[in-house]
């Protein structure tokens, strides 16, 4: 209700609306010409054709955009509880995560999701892959384990602010950072790197590790195969950690009081 | 001038009182920074010396790049969002009638802010990168100050940007829509994704001679020694030319404007 309410006011200003809808649109789509520069200059990155890392784009940045559009809004919380402008979501009888989750609530995020949506549709057609009844039942359930996974982290992040009220850029770091990483292949990465997106901060599961068994290429870091199948058990977990993060936040809350 | 220095020393204090924030985006700027090395690394592997730059120079370029990130103000340059508030509100008028030029009061305090985050931002993440990777470094002890002077055109003309991108509020009400097509067009044409050298044709002909590439690029190629002797000249002239054009422009429409402020009465 208050996301239907924040929309009926952007909506006001339709124009205002579109403006902003498109340049989201071309503000995320400049990562992919910076991707389409390079490979103007190379045939190949990592061992990845131009195909491959449009379809780990694709993949990346739907699930991204979904959680933006969900969970982008709650890094503000940092701000809340600074300004103390969060006890009036305090009193309020709804959930406080619902209510920073549809805070200023921005439908001009659809942008990025479109932006997404679109690369990934037109790497599936220049891709070449055989496709078998799991590959294709694995895109779209990795869009939605992704975009789980990456609201996980949001979710987390905005926690760690109820006591760092500071430090909403260390949260950009695993959100932005993450999406802009899992962008390019895993191969062109440190291994102890990419250890880290699978086993400390499971960003891997996103796409990277599905993506490579519908591509049909070797999981990295020497992880077997089958885990390609483990991103709905992966963001179930994710989300349980970061509703617990979120609790423990919210009853460490103290008000400024000013 | 005594009252300008004031207002640049209260610009870098008041920006080194966030610690937790400046602890953040020394974290944020290593990790992207790291990113970004990989993806070069993985870029130069296959072409050896694309954009006159060998391994050494574009892994540097990667981390003079985060450096300067945040202290050229590359994705919104720290002031104009509470100028912007300051218009939209009318506040604005109070700092008219005050006995100092708007301009240089906002030019002083955002050299402060500058100042602070290339200490505080930048120094860090660049010592990280110089341990991890294999970094090209100045040759020679002059090119130090060569790039400092460098970076602080860059930062009068990111300022210069800003500050045009700020004063749209006065007939916008609303500067956010601007705001977003200049951070757009600042962290695309300033270099900051791939070195404008790597920019095919007429695209990269075009960026370099935009005022964004005096940012990064420019700096980034004192730096590396790219520009020496003439060139230096040449650069600092490129810089100095945005900076005064832009600053003129900013001063032409910030007349236009203040004549535009009825002061509500209350």
């Amino acid at each position: 209700m208050i996301a239907a309410m924040w929309i009926r006011s952007t909506m006001t200003y339709r124009f205002s609306f579109a403006m902003s809808t498109f340049s989201n649109f071309t503000a995320t789509i400049f990562d992919f010409v910076v991707i389409v520069l390079m490979f103007s200059q190379v045939n190949g990155l990592g061992g990845f054709s131009f195909a491959e890392v449009a379809f780990l784009y694709g993949t990346t940045s739907t699930s991204f955009g979904l959680a933006d559009l969900a969970m982008g809004q709650v890094n503000r919380l940092g701000k809340r509880v600074r300004d103390g402008t969060l006890d009036t979501l305090l009193v309020r009888p709804v959930p406080v995560l619902a209510q920073c989750a549809a805070d200023r609530f921005a439908l001009r995020r659809l942008g990025r999701i479109t932006q997404g949506l679109l690369i990934l549709i037109w790497s599936l057609v220049i891709l070449d892959v055989e496709w078998t009844a799991v590959k294709v039942a694995l895109v779209p359930l990795m869009a939605v384990c992704g975009a789980l996974i990456f609201s996980a982290v949001m979710v987390a992040g905005a926690s760690f602010q109820f006591w760092a009220q500071d430090a909403s850029e260390v949260t950009n770091s695993f959100t932005y950072g993450g999406n802009t990483l899992l962008q390019y292949p895993p191969t062109i990465f440190a291994q102890d790197l990419v250890r880290g997106v699978v086993y400390v901060v499971p960003l891997a599961f996103v796409n990277w590790l599905p993506a490579l068994y519908v591509l049909g290429r070797d999981a990295p870091a020497g992880v077997p195969g089958w885990v390609a199948f483990l991103p709905p058990l992966v963001a179930g977990l994710c989300c349980a950690l970061a509703a617990l993060a979120w609790r423990a936040g919210l009853r460490s809350y103290r008000s400024t009081g000013s | 001038m005594r009252l300008y220095v004031a207002v640049a020393a209260g610009g870098f204090r008041r920006h080194a009182t966030y610690r937790m924030a400046t602890a953040a985006g020394v974290f944020t700027n290593t990790v992207f920074g790291f990113i970004l090395a990989y993806t070069y690394m993985a870029l130069w592997d296959q072409r050896p010396h694309l954009g006159g730059y060998d391994m050494a120079e574009a892994l540097a370029y990667v981390w003079i790049g985060q450096a300067l990130l945040a202290t050229a103000g590359l994705m919104g340059g720290g002031f104009e969002e509470e100028l912007i508030e300051r218009i939209r509100t009318g506040d604005i008028a109070i700092d008219l009638y005050r006995p100092v030029d708007l301009q240089l009061w906002w030019f002083s305090a955002n050299l402060g802010r500058a100042a602070f985050h290339l200490l505080g931002r930048g120094v860090v993440p660049m010592a990280v990168g110089a341990l991890v990777f294999d970094l090209a470094l100045p040759s020679s002890l002059l090119t130090w100050p060569a790039f400092l002077l460098s970076v602080a055109l860059g930062v009068t003309v990111s300022f210069a940007v800003w500050y045009l991108v700020a004063l749209s509020a006065f007939w916008l009400m609303d500067g956010a829509g601007t705001a977003q097509v200049a951070w757009l067009a600042g962290l695309f044409f300033s270099g900051m994704l791939l070195p404008l050298t790597v920019f095919p044709g007429a695209l990269g002909e075009v960026a370099r001679a935009l005022p964004w590439a005096s940012m990064l690029q420019v700096p980034a190629d004192v730096f590396l020694e790219k520009r020496t002797g003439w060139g230096l000249v040449q650069a600092y002239a490129f810089q100095s030319g945005w900076a005064v054009a832009l600053l003129a422009a900013g001063r032409a429409l910030q007349s236009v404007a203040t004549r535009r402020v009825v002061v509500q009465g209350g």
